[in-house]
């Protein structure tokens, strides 16, 4: 490997693949930053371009777009309360009321720094750790799977900040939502009430931007005013150095916050929205003020951000060691590798290694580009959007979701759903349900299904249920987890007897 | 204070330019029609994928791209349309203008066996009307170099003696990988547990992983994992070369079935024959190339070339054969 390592340095170096990283990691703030447009869909477009190159260029320019996009999530969410792309949901939460509070541009230089800070520590496993760590990936089965959404669903106590009754209820919701259409696992058909186009099931982001954006677009039509900003900008001296003073002081918050993302990185089939959102809980959970949380506290979007990005090395060590993409946009990138003639496994670090390690390196200086790109874009926008007048910003907004929904799969009927549940949103959210739980529900409702089912056809096989759900090692740790997060409040109190929220 | 208002004068500008454009492009598309009959194609083509990025149909469909421009002289928009194992898209299909500005990779069995199954998948298989057909997936049935099978003899003896016991991967229910496991079970006098997944790639992790002991799988895979594998038997009628030489067919080993998806492009219902034509005649040149053939045969895929005709009547045939599998097998 050392014999590498200066020359993919000097590669990174050279003009051209240089001009391809900040072409890719500009490219993909931009995308990120679109509603509907995703970090998979970015590079499935560019694959096609990549042949044509050598492959140290493609990889870099696909590399740098995927560190970018992921990353540039947190612009919508922040500032239009609408993830950008799934991984940012959990930036929303405390993001926008930052925002709100006139703390755009302090909410996006959190964001931006802590994204390199979890790129880089996600980078660092990659490099160091990849054989062990995809040694545990290929641990996670079925009962695992459904044990970790067993434990992610205990978030809604979390994210109901206000009534734990309404949040359960909002999870059910997302649920039933996520049971729409061919069931994973059997092949039914469910709840299509006749419509071929619900086959499919409800997307995740078209629902994503309906109940996140809508329900915010159309408060702010009400509350339209003289003189409303919906957020607002206010200048402050040395938000930079504020910012990473923040962080200094929080060393334990950011690299739990990576290492939550890392992990649920290599995990085949979950993504960096759940990356976020494990890691926002456990921010909550560990924090001396929960109760700041959802009201525009930094540590938020701190947790949020570091892990997300830390989540996109970690979806790459399955990858690049065993052939097996941890998340969506690194399926689209095995495809690319198998054409450009590299075989993932051992071929890749001995025939190919200088072009993967090249790649791996390139990595980290794409999530280095992130913070002056950033931290200049985020100055702009938030100014930017903070002058906008509502009468121009809201339908403004809704012209990039319909445009977003669409976007996705070209398919009208997403814009549909966009809509209806933007309604369904409006209400709730004066009803008192947050878009949060729901959303988790339909995150989660698949995965789980697919591990409980899988799990049961399993036991059956080897003559045990029992067994396959509570014997194996990953299985206790998720359960054990699963039940300290949901007991956490009782616990709480238990602990610190004299604190009281 | 300036520049800033500025920049929002700007910004509104370029909204209504947006805007412009948007309400002007109808028009030009109109324009664009009345031309095209006389010479096909004169603007962009949407080449839908029913599956999600990254998967097989996408990535040959994404090494067509460049070749098919040049080509057609047009651009090829590849679009993913994925939901409900590829119906969303056929779908969707069925109702697209048929003017050859819309194709999309169809695949078998898939097309095949949704309208059978389901009260209504939205399309019939003859609604979409094959173009060209330029791949073949055999599917091949393997287990973990270091687990207890070493040879399809003793793995269908063992699951004799211990019915079920054996769990079996594949990429879904309904699916290729499940038609192949339900011909096994039927042609050996067996029986296994199918483990389902949502696609190829969950259920390839599954096997590796060591949660399913056996999994049913498309060659490209096979290919990719091979070093951590047996592949017990192959669904091809011959060797499966250059990859696998030293891996029996089933029918080798006594057990007469073959099993594979293949891939090729459709297009709506009532689409000119002229326009079938010209698109069968870029996807031959396009798949004769040997650039094509040699990066498929890596990959592990098999080229093989039907045209429009011919590929319909691989469809019907192999329509018949399944409807009568399903049938003996009390699926139907």
């Amino acid at each position: 490997m050392q014999t590498y390592v200066w020359s993919s340095i000097f590669n990174i170096f050279q003009p051209i693949n240089l001009m391809f990283i900040i072409l890719g990691v500009g490219s993909g703030i931009i995308v990120g930053a679109l509603p509907g447009l995703t970090a998979t869909m970015a590079i499935a477009l560019l694959v096609p371009f990549t042949f044509a190159m050598a492959p140290t260029h493609g990889l870099v320019l696909l590399g740098g777009i995927y560190v970018g996009a992921i990353y540039g999530g947190c612009f919508s969410a922040i500032l239009i309360n609408t993830p950008g792309t799934p991984s940012a949901i959990a930036t929303t939460f405390d993001g926008y009321p930052m925002a709100k509070k006139g703390e755009a541009y302090r909410a996006i230089v959190a964001a931006t720094i802590s994204s390199v800070i979890g790129g880089l520590i996600g980078v660092f496993f990659l490099i160091f750790l990849s054989p062990p760590l995809s040694r545990a990936s290929l641990k996670f089965g079925p009962p695992e799977f459904f044990w970790l959404t067993a434990f992610g669903l205990t978030i809604i106590a979390t994210l109901a900040s206000k009534s734990i009754l309404k949040g359960l209820i909002g999870g059910a919701f997302g649920l039933l939502v996520s049971t729409i259409g061919i069931s994973p696992i059997g092949g039914s058909v469910r709840f299509t009430f006749g419509t071929v186009s619900l086959q499919g099931g409800i997307g995740l982001i078209p629902a994503l931007i309906g109940f996140f954006c809508i329900p915010e677009v159309l408060g702010m039509i009400e509350r339209k005013g003289k003189h409303y900003n919906v957020i607002s900008y206010r200048t402050q001296k040395n938000i930079i150095k504020n910012v990473l003073l923040k962080l200094l002081k929080k060393p334990i918050l950011v690299l739990r916050s990576a290492i939550i993302g890392t992990i649920v990185g290599i995990i085949p089939g979950a993504g960096g929205n759940i990356a976020g959102l494990v890691s926002y809980n456990e921010a909550v959970r560990a924090s001396k003020h929960p109760q700041k949380f959802g009201r525009g506290i930094i540590d938020g979007v701190i947790a949020s951000e570091t892990s997300n990005n830390a989540e996109v090395s970690g979806s790459l060590i399955p990858l690049l060691t065993l052939g097996i993409p941890g998340a969506p946009p690194a399926a689209v990138l095995l495809g690319a590798l198998l054409l450009q003639g590299m075989r993932p496994g051992a071929d890749l670090f001995t025939v190919h290694a200088s072009v993967t390690y090249t790649f791996i390196f390139s990595l980290i200086l794409s999530n280095i580009l992130i913070l002056p790109m950033g931290i200049y874009s985020g100055k702009l926008v938030s100014k930017l959007i903070t002058n906008i007048p509502v009468a121009f910003l809201a339908p403004l907004v809704v012209f990039l979701t319909i445009i977003g929904s669409f976007s996705i799969h070209n398919n009208i009927f997403d814009v549909y759903v966009m809509l209806f549940f933007g309604l369904i949103g409006y209400v709730g959210k004066k009803a008192g349900f947050g878009p949060g739980p729901i959303v988790l529900g339909i995150i989660l409702g698949k995965i789980c299904e697919q591990g409980l089912v899988q799990s049961i056809l399993m036991g059956k096989a080897a003559g045990s249920i029992f067994k396959i759900f509570f014997t194996r090692p990953i299985s206790l740790i998720l359960i054990f987890l699963t039940i300290t997060s949901a007991g956490w409040p009782l616990i709480r109190k238990y602990l610190g007897g004299t604190k009281k929220r | 204070m300036k520049s800033y208002k500025s920049i929002i004068r700007i910004a509104s500008f370029s909204f209504a330019a947006c805007l412009i454009a948007l309400l002007g492009a109808p028009i030009l598309f109109a324009e664009g029609e009345r031309e095209e009959v006389e010479k096909y194609p004169t603007r962009n083509i949407e080449y839908i994928i029913p599956f999600n990025p990254g998967g097989q149909s996408d990535i040959t469909a994404q090494y067509q791209k460049m070749d098919l421009q040049a080509d057609l002289g047009v651009n090829i928009l590849i679009k993913h349309m994925p939901g409900a194992g590829g119906a969303v898209a056929w779908a969707n299909l069925v109702k697209a203008k048929p003017d050859g500005y819309t194709i999309c990779g169809n695949n078998i069995p898939h097309i095949i066996i949704q309208p059978l199954v389901r009260d209504n998948a939205g399309y019939e298989t003859d609604q979409l009307i094959p173009v060209y057909m330029f791949q073949t997936t055999p599917i091949g049935l393997a287990v973990l170099k270091d687990g207890r099978f070493k040879n399809l003899d003793q793995f269908i003896d063992y699951a004799r003696s211990n019915p079920g016991e054996i769990t079996i991967g594949g990429s879904g229910t309904h699916s290729g990988h499940h038609l192949a496991l339900l011909q096994l079970q039927k042609l050996a006098g067996v029986g296994f547990t199918y483990i389902p997944s949502t696609g190829a790639a969950p259920s390839v992790a599954n096997f590796l992983g060591g949660h399913t002991e056996a999994l049913f799988a498309n060659s490209n895979d096979l290919v990719l994992h091979r070093d951590k594998i047996i592949v017990l038997a192959m669904g091809t009628d011959d060797r499966f070369l250059p990859h696998l030489p030293d891996t029996p067919t089933f029918k080798e080993l006594g057990i007469d079935m073959t099993a594979g998806i293949s891939r090729g492009v459709c297009v709506p219902p009532g689409t000119p024959d002229d326009v079938i034509k010209r698109l069968e005649k870029a996807f031959e040149a396009v798949c004769e190339s040997d650039t094509f053939v040699n990066k498929m045969e890596e990959l592990g895929f098999l080229v093989r070339k039907l045209k429009s005709r011919e590929f319909k009547a691989f469809i019907d045939g192999k329509r018949e054969e399944i409807i009568d599998t399903l049938k003996e097998l009390g699926e139907l």
